[in-house]
């Protein structure tokens, strides 16, 4: 019987089986930024406990950046003491930051893949939950709290629970205007917000198998909305043409040998998952969220269920009464004030080519206030090469600098009042944009540009359909 | 490193209804612009209490309470240990729900919070209890799994390894992680991509 990747992972990466029934792993990678680690830093100090391996702990900057004004100190004093504790700690402890002055700053699970840090075959953890994005590339890689980043600083491991895999199998094409977003939004609702728990998601079928490895990272970053805390897809010839060249990839004959290895710990053909569930591509159509957890989601065409729909336990007539929308109302043509594309899951370079396609020549309807956040330095300076920023100013929406932005708002993008925000981010809590009252619908990129020209919710594909 | 030992938490409970309670609305993000977790505990749950004013966590009833009864999927969302700290600064010892979300429970653990688990007709139950009658004292037990009400055990579940590790005081892990690092090191140098393809 063979082997799923996550096995292999796991017994290469097993420092001991611990008495308690926990495996203690060593971690291959750790990535840091400045919201979960000032805290861990200080225990750090409190205990006079050193870092045990500073050469793969990695910083940069993101939650807390603003995207206009970056001059320091920031206005925010309290952003600004974050970023200070960041500088400070990694200086201190030898640990490389990627700053504000860096080419290399961004969003951390943008970053990671786009240095090449991020491999095949690593462990990698980080404190933040959508480090399952990670996977993407053929990782095993947990999001993490911060006494856990303390931890990995002090000792390169940390004790988990066994987990078990569950392969999603999506297979056939995708329809014109359906994008990666739509396929994890669409697993999300069929297998709900806590279905992974306990579990590690491994994507495939051949939609996943075409999918570049931008598309990749968006599925497995939401990983963490299903409640698994690691998602992947197995290494394949995408991946390793994804990694070649890139700074922090094996250079040279040594490429190939890495190249070897990688495939090796692919699962194999003949593995065995606790459980393996198949989606057909085509049955997929864009999805709108419309309500308060990522797995309330309907496809653009369909309505909004009604509060009293069938096992719902009250939580829908609660989302619906916080949204503001009625039950049986169509989606599409639900009014948006703000627009955002951006955040881990949805600010790489196509990401912003699919919402500058469909904004291109036209204009944001007058009443959305509508922001393009690219997820890192390079995906900013790449889309700036290819006049994409041009294309968005011209069309009305705002260029701004990296960060995760209103995807959590700890900087100072955020919705006001009871807004109502089309947004390419990940979650639509109760007051995740910023303002307790505000209100969030997860879609594509493409989804996100064309709710911000029309207005209202709108079908990507009837755009998509007239330019043809 | 050993920690304070944790088995018998006794005091009131607070009744917090709802499935899928995530890390943000326990505590929204703008609060983790900080560097200590000094102060969390003030801002528990603040929007919801500013839009629910009969919020459990407003209401002066339970401002004793030391147990929070929990439904489905507590604490699902960001892998913020704010959450847990907010929670544990407000004053609540314990968490006693129909189910958790994977990370919180790594987190609530790692600061010495247990989160144990009950059927949720056994949740019902004690939710409707602690509402018609808000003083009243429960006794959660790790060592017997069990928490007593009124003389009457009611059973609940927490995993081995916690259990053990709250009853000898070793839920911070950092010793135990530490405790061969000979061995971790040895990893480091088989693991293909640290030694050198």
């Amino acid at each position: 019987m063979g082997k799923t990747l996550l096995q292999k992972v796991w017994d290469l990466h097993t420092v001991r089986p611990l008495s308690t029934g926990q495996t203690q792993l060593f971690i291959g990678l750790h990535l840091i930024h400045e919201v979960t680690t000032p805290q861990a830093f200080d225990m750090l100090r409190a205990r006079g406990i050193g870092v045990a391996f500073p050469d793969r702990t990695f910083g940069t900057t993101d939650h807390i950046i603003p995207t206009l004004d970056q001059v320091r100190p920031f206005q925010d004093t309290l952003a600004e003491a974050m970023l200070s504790a960041l500088e400070r700690n990694c200086a201190e402890y030898d640990i490389p930051l990627w700053n504000l002055d860096s080419d290399r700053q961004g969003i951390v699970h943008v970053i990671g893949p786009e240095l090449g840090l991020t491999q095949p075959g690593m462990t990698i953890a980080c404190g933040d939950s959508h480090t399952s994005t990670h996977g993407a590339l053929g990782a095993v890689a947990f999001g993490i709290g911060t006494s856990q980043v303390r931890d990995v600083l002090a000792s390169q491991s940390l004790a988990f629970d066994p987990l078990k895999v569950r392969r999603i199998a999506v297979n056939g094409t995708l329809d014109n205007g359906v994008f990666a977003k739509d396929v994890i939004l669409e697993i999300i609702h069929r297998l709900g917000v806590q279905g992974g728990v306990g579990h590690a998601y491994e994507y495939g079928g051949t939609a996943v198998d075409q999918m570049s490895i931008d598309e990749r990272l968006t599925i497995c970053n939401m990983s963490i909305e299903g409640g698994a805390r690691v998602g992947y897809v197995n290494p394949d010839q995408t991946t390793f043409d994804y990694l070649r060249g890139r700074p922090f990839a094996p250079q040279g004959d040594a490429f190939d040998r890495a190249v070897s290895w990688w495939r090796s710990i692919a699962s194999d053909a003949d593995a065995e998952y606790d459980d393996v569930v198949d989606i057909a591509a085509t049955e997929i159509e864009p999805r709108v969220t419309w309500g308060i957890n990522p797995e309330q989601s309907v496809g653009v065409s369909q309505r909004i269920p009604g509060p009293g729909a069938a096992g719902s336990n009250g939580a829908v007539a609660e989302a619906l009464e916080f949204m503001g929308l009625s039950g049986g109302m169509p989606i599409k043509g639900t009014k948006v004030d703000v627009a955002f594309v951006g955040s881990c899951t949805n600010s790489r370079l196509s990401d912003l080519r699919e919402a500058a396609r469909i904004a291109k020549g036209q204009r944001v309807a007058s009443h959305v206030k509508a922001l393009v956040v690219p997820g890192s330095q390079a995906v900013l300076a790449a889309a700036e090469r290819e006049g994409l920023d041009q294309v968005f100013r011209d069309a009305g929406f705002e260029w701004r600098g990296a960060g995760c932005s209103m995807c959590l708002a700890m900087n100072p993008d955020r919705l006001e009042g009871n807004q109502m925000c089309a947004s390419s981010s990940n979650r639509n809590f109760k007051g995740r944009q910023g303002s307790p009252t505000g209100r969030t619908l997860l879609m594509s990129p493409a989804m996100v540009a064309a709710a911000a020209l029309a207005g209202e919710v709108a079908d990507v594909r009837d755009i998509v359909q007239r330019r043809e | 490193m050993s920690n304070r030992a944790v088995d018998r938490i006794e005091g009131s409970a607070l009744p917090l209804r709802g499935d899928n309670i995530d890390t943000d609305r326990i505590i929204p993000a703008r609060f983790l612009k900080a560097i200590t977790f000094d102060g969390l505990g003030d801002h528990v749950f603040e929007d919801d209490r500013a839009a629910m004013p009969h919020h459990p966590f407003s209401n002066p009833a339970y401002q004793q309470a030391r147990i929070i009864l929990a439904n489905d999927n507590f604490g699902s969302g960001s892998s913020r240990e704010h959450a847990p700290q907010a929670l544990k600064r407000w004053g609540i010892d314990a968490c006693l729900g129909e189910s958790f979300s994977e990370i919180f429970r790594g987190n609530a653990l790692a600061i010495g919070l247990p989160c144990a688990t009950a059927s949720p007709d056994d949740i019902a139950r004690l939710m409707d209890l602690v509402e018609n009658t808000p003083a009243t004292p429960l006794a959660l037990s790790l060592s017997e799994r069990s928490v007593t009400v009124d003389g009457q055990p009611v059973g609940i579940d927490v995993e081995d390894h916690v259990r053990d590790a709250f009853l000898t005081g070793t839920w911070d892990a950092t010793g135990l992680l530490l405790d061969d690092f000979d061995v971790v090191r040895g990893v480091a140098s088989r693991v293909p991509y640290i030694r050198g393809f």
